[in-house]
């Protein structure tokens, strides 16, 4: 277990969490190299099917990051996203992969050292929980298109 | 719409336990609208099972398919390419959705994804209430179009119980009483006097109580 080394996915909004990623570098605040960022224009653009394939495809954590309640650049994704999160938090419970490897969290553009303390904190939290329990096996999902 | 909730996630992987290759099926009508077994729904299911499967160390082949109806035989068709490469079918469609693959694939097990719950309507994003329960004889052109069948407890005919206070139905402190309502659209319509008459014992025999029931368009048929 000391050499597990977990994959953590992040969907950084563009408008807050993302500026805040930036924002760390440019602060020089550290944050593990484990944390896998995917920019995308609003945390409620992320869907739950974005999340599942992670898990599916292997990471061992995922979090969304969105701007504080009330800043979102689109009103209200943020609050989209976590009824979302709490709800794959549901599911994630159901088939014994662990709601607590799902986090929804909120920052402005300006809190670098935020996001760098919750890629650790988060990154600790997944390193005591260990692999994602589905990691082995492989991905046999057929899309079958039609009309 | 005809509304449906996803199954414990338990029940459906007691279903396929056996299995290794299964066909995932959703409906692109009702199930679609209240969030149960649409195009989205079968993704997220299909991730989870597979999922859980991994989890065990074993290895789940989903096929996805959500047919734009399941309760027409045409749509079904399209399910015949696929059949012969999975062990069993999942259906995310409302109970005529899975009947309807199970008639067209005799030799295959088949199993529902989701409980059917009942006819209603969008009250607001997320939520979905009874409205209609196919009493065969639509009592709506007397009742201001509130359904006392499918919204009062009793399916009272008549007037409200004595169980109706401030509104609400005594059942549930958070359930409308439908005779109130009733009561307040009359008035709102200028008919009160609607409410005078006496509605004479319901014939149920053209709801569910005269049996399985069928409609036959002889022009059509
Ligand atoms: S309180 Fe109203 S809705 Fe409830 S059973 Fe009585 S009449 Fe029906």
């Amino acid at each position: 277990m000391d050499t597990f080394e977990p994959v953590i996915v992040a969907f950084c909004c563009h408008y807050c969490a993302y500026t805040a990623a930036d924002m760390a570098g440019t602060m020089r605040y550290s944050y593990p190299p484990n944390v896998y960022i995917i920019r995308v224009p609003c945390s409620g653009k992320v869907d739950a099917l974005h999340i599942m394939k992670a898990f599916q495809k292997g990471a061992d954590g995922v979090y969304v990051a969105g701007c504080l309640e009330g800043d979102c650049h689109f009103k209200t994704g943020n609050i989209k996203a976590a009824h979302m999160v709490a709800y794959l938090k549901g599911l994630l419970d159901e088939i014994g992969i662990g709601a607590e490897r799902l986090e929804m969290f909120t920052m402005s553009a300006g809190m670098g050292e935020r996001f760098a303390r919750i890629a650790t904190d988060f990154t600790e939290r997944i390193r005591k929980l260990g692999p994602n329990p589905a990691k082995a096996g492989s991905d046999k999902t057929d899309k079958v298109a039609v009309g | 719409m005809i509304t449906a909730e996803r199954k414990p996630l338990d029940e459906i992987i007691d279903y396929i336990k056996p299995f290794s290759r299964i066909l995932l099926v959703g409906c692109n009508e009702c199930v679609t609208v209240c969030a149960a077994g649409g195009r989205k729904e079968v993704g997220l299911l299909s991730s989870a099972l597979q999922m859980a499967f991994m989890k065990e160390g074993k290895v789940l082949d989903v096929k996805e398919l959500t047919l734009e109806r399941q309760c027409d035989p045409e749509y079904v068709e399209e399910l015949v390419p696929l059949i012969d490469q999975v062990d069993a079918v999942v259906s995310m469609a409302c109970g005529c959705g899975v009947q309807e693959v199970a008639k067209r694939f005799k030799e295959k097990p088949v199993f529902p994804a989701v409980n059917t719950k009942f006819m209603g309507a969008s009250e607001r994003q997320g939520v979905w209430a009874e409205r209609c329960q196919g009493c065969g004889d639509c009592v709506l052109g007397m009742t201001g179009g509130i359904c006392p069948v499918a919204r009062c407890s009793k399916r009272l005919l008549n007037g409200p119980c004595g169980g109706s206070s401030n509104g609400k139905c005594e059942i549930n402190p958070e359930v409308d009483c439908a005779w109130q309502l009733i009561w307040d659209r009359l008035k709102s319509l200028g008919i009160e006097k609607t409410y005078e008459e006496i509605v004479p014992a319901k014939d149920w025999r053209t709801s569910r109580d005269g049996g399985p029931r069928k409609i036959i368009r002889e022009d059509l048929a």
